[in-house]
């Protein structure tokens, strides 16, 4: 508990680096906001899934990764993204569908990824991700490096197999993997208390003998605190740990969920009173860390940003339709076996003399 | 006769199989107060209550199981898979259990459960939800698999598929769901037979195999060449497994060209499969090979003009008719 404080302290004794994580909660909140609405203007396709009011959840675990951890994560991955540093704009146009995205517009928002930040994706397969984190994990420990890996899912991850197959694979290898649960309290409209025997999620990990607590998803001081601890010792020690990170989404599962069929107005209502955003600014003006200048200032200098991500984005070309079957596999060399693989083979381009006419 | 949406000619198959037999129960995600990922099921759960359409985890691999389990003892389970691309979680269920079960144990035991999913792609939902993967079921001996590509035949066949005695995958298709259709009145019990292939329009210069949303895509194309002067035929499979192969060559035989058409990967595809067949049955029948039209051979890309290069759509549907007819001296009028 002791290490708690100070590291609490450790945030609210540094005023630029208190204020770097508000503005960053601000940033994603901007981007989903406006996403939202770009997406309403048809400019963003598919599945769209926001991370507002889990800012903190995500800036808190994800501010702790230090240069040789990675990250995964769900298809709600902006927030991650943004959290790592990938530019608002790369992220924009990957929404996009534009060249200039961090997946050259072929991901989409679902899938969006940062290999110099060490962002190993957004997924789209519930639980999908957790043994492919468990083998980055193997990664690191095989090469002896003394990073960590992060991994974020949420809660309805718990109930699929590869969600027990990876924290069991994690424990018995002893591997430096933080496995974050971001508790929204639903899958799409199911709710933990509906979908999980065990609805205090962090419990799991006994199964495993595995490291496990839960703390208030909301603050972000205590997510940083927990996730900070868990992943130094997942460092040091390679150790693995489940961290439960209790939070709500704001919105419905993704744009086309209104997220009211399933839960009360009232119950909506008393989760924005624990906004995490003005949580932790209504705590940095306690410690005479901000005013509402500053706020202000703030707020605008991130409109600004997205506004700018939302230009640059809507600027930047489409993938060139040359490049359909680029990356199906890494060697360029098959690329024309493959090709030929189209349904006009056996002999080539449709219209051309074949072989058995001549 | 009522005009329904393909969505709900399903619903209404799933309310009166509900009604008509209490061995039926329906099972799955978000099916029950969420009324459905894609809204298949709303209604139902208020009606039935829990008992009958039973909400489940996100635990596909256990409810499928669960499903067949259940089936074992004398129940219709009526599985619901979100989308075809989340059965893979459970595809050791469905093809290494499911599909084994009977013969495995020498025919004393069976396994009378559906799973319905939608399969297909065009909404930029990106490399692991677009996929038609109904051909990997097509595959394996001990599986039925079942794909309608409109309102009265999804109605007719869920029925069919929930009163058969083995397990059947019946393949939706996300864009098919708003399309309408006259469908019959529930009086009549209507219901189509599993197995059998339906000539949708009649034609004699060329005949066109599709199954599920690629058969609206071949009967826009089919409008297309008669505009030219050609008239195509066009073949809905309605189910793949067991294929009808008897339709598809009585038109063969009468048109004498073919092209399959299927809104998956071509390679080890229906086209590929029915191919070697016409071969075989057609071959003094047929004035070219039996050709194929099918989605690029690429995980599917994200951004539109991609997404639209990579789908089997009606443009490349009639390029590929109208270059066989071309391979074969036909050329339309303008
Ligand atoms: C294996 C699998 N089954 C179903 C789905 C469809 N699906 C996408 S998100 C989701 C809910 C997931 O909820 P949770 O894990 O709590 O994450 P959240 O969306 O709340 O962040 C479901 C059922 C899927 N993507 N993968
Ligand atoms: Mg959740």
């Amino acid at each position: 508990m002791a290490r708690a404080v100070d590291e609490v302290h450790d945030v609210l004794q540094d005023g630029e680096q208190a204020l770097r994580l508000l503005r960053l909660m601000l940033l994603i909140r901007r981007f989903e906001e406006r996403a939202e609405e770009q997406y309403t203007r048809a400019r963003i396709g598919g599945y769209l899934h926001l991370a507002i009011g889990e800012e903190a959840a995500n800036v808190g675990s994800i501010d702790c990764l230090g240069p040789d951890d990675y990250l995964f994560t769900s298809y709600r991955d902006h927030a991650a993204a943004l959290a790592v540093g990938s530019s608002p704009a790369a992220v924009m146009a990957e929404l996009f569908g534009k060249v200039t995205g961090v997946a050259r517009g072929y991901g989409g928002s679902m899938h969006l990824l940062d290999v110099d930040r060490r962002f190993l994706g957004g997924w789209g397969i519930v639980g999908g991700h957790l043994p492919i984190a468990v083998g980055a994990a193997l990664a690191l420990d095989y090469r002896d490096v003394a990073g960590a890996v992060l991994c974020q899912f949420g809660d309805g991850a718990t109930n699929i197999g590869a969600f027990h197959e990876a924290l069991n694979l994690a424990a018995v290898w002893s591997l430096p993997i933080v496995f974050q649960v971001i508790n929204n309290l639903y899958g799409m409209g199911t709710s933990v208390e509906q979908s999980s025997a065990e609805p205090e999620l962090y419990k799991r990990a006994c199964a495993y003998r595995m490291h496990g607590e839960r703390v208030d998803g909301n603050d972000l001081l205590a997510v940083r605190e927990a996730a900070g601890r868990l992943l130094t010792r997942a460092r040091e020690e390679s150790r693995p740990a489940l961290l439960e990170t209790t939070t709500y989404r704001f919105r419905g599962h993704s744009v086309a969920d209104a997220g009211k069929a399933y839960r009360t107005a009232e119950e909506l209502a008393s989760w924005r009173e624990r906004d995490p955003i003005a949580r932790y600014a209504g705590l940095l003006r306690e410690h005479d860390l901000l005013d509402d200048g500053q706020l202000e200032s703030m707020r605008k200098e991130v409109a600004d940003e997205v506004s700018e991500a939302i230009r640059e984005a809507a600027a930047a070309p489409a993938p060139d339709l040359g490049g359909l079957y680029e990356n199906v596999y890494g060697d360029e060399r098959w690329r024309e076996q493959f090709e030929r693989m189209d349904t006009a083979a056996p002999f080539g381009e449709r219209m051309e003399t074949r072989s058995w006419q001549s | 006769m009522a005009e329904l949406t393909y969505r709900e000619a399903l619903r209404r198959a799933l309310d009166e199989e509900l009604e008509r037999d209490d061995r039926v129960f329906l099972m799955g995600e978000e099916i029950g107060r969420f009324e459905g990922s894609y809204k298949v099921t709303a209604g139902l759960w208020a009606k039935y209550g829990p008992k009958r359409v039973r909400e489940t985890p996100i635990s596909e691999e256990g409810f499928v199981g669960a499903g067949i389990g259940a089936a074992m003892l004398g129940l219709r389970p009526v599985v619901e898979i979100m989308t075809i691309n989340f059965i893979l979680v459970a595809q050791d269920m469905v093809v290494n259990h499911a599909a084994k079960i009977r013969y495995m144990f020498g025919g004393k035991v069976g396994v009378p459960m559906v799973i319905r999913t939608p399969g297909g792609a065009g909404a930029q939902l990106t490399a692991q939800h677009s996929q038609s993967l109904e051909v990997w079921f097509a595959h394996v001996p001990g599986l039925k698999v079942v794909a309608p590509s409109n309102p009265a035949d999804a109605y007719g066949l869920l029925k069919s598929a929930i009163r058969d005695d083995d397990p059947v995958l019946f393949v939706e298709n996300l864009v098919l769901y708003n399309v309408t259709g006259s469908v019959p009145e529930p009086e009549e019990d209507f219901t189509l037979p599993l197995g059998r292939a339906h000539v949708a329009r009649e034609g004699t210069d060329l005949t066109i195999v599709a199954h599920s949303y690629t058969v609206r895509r071949a009967l826009a194309v089919a409008d297309r060449l008669a505009q030219s002067g050609f008239e195509a035929e066009v073949v809905d499979l309605r189910t793949l497994r067991p294929l009808d192969v008897d339709t598809v060559v009585e038109s063969v035989r009468k048109t004498n060209r073919v092209l399959i058409a299927e809104e998956g990967w071509a390679t080890y595809g229906v086209g590929a499969e029915l191919a070697a067949r016409i071969g075989r049955a057609c071959f003094d029948d047929l004035d070219a090979p039996p050709e194929r039209v099918a989605g690029a051979e690429v995980p599917m890309p994200y951004a539109k003009p991609l997404e639209l290069a990579a789908l089997a759509l009606e443009d490349k549907v009639e390029a590929a008719a109208r270059s066989l007819l071309a391979e074969c001296g036909l050329v339309g009028s303008a």
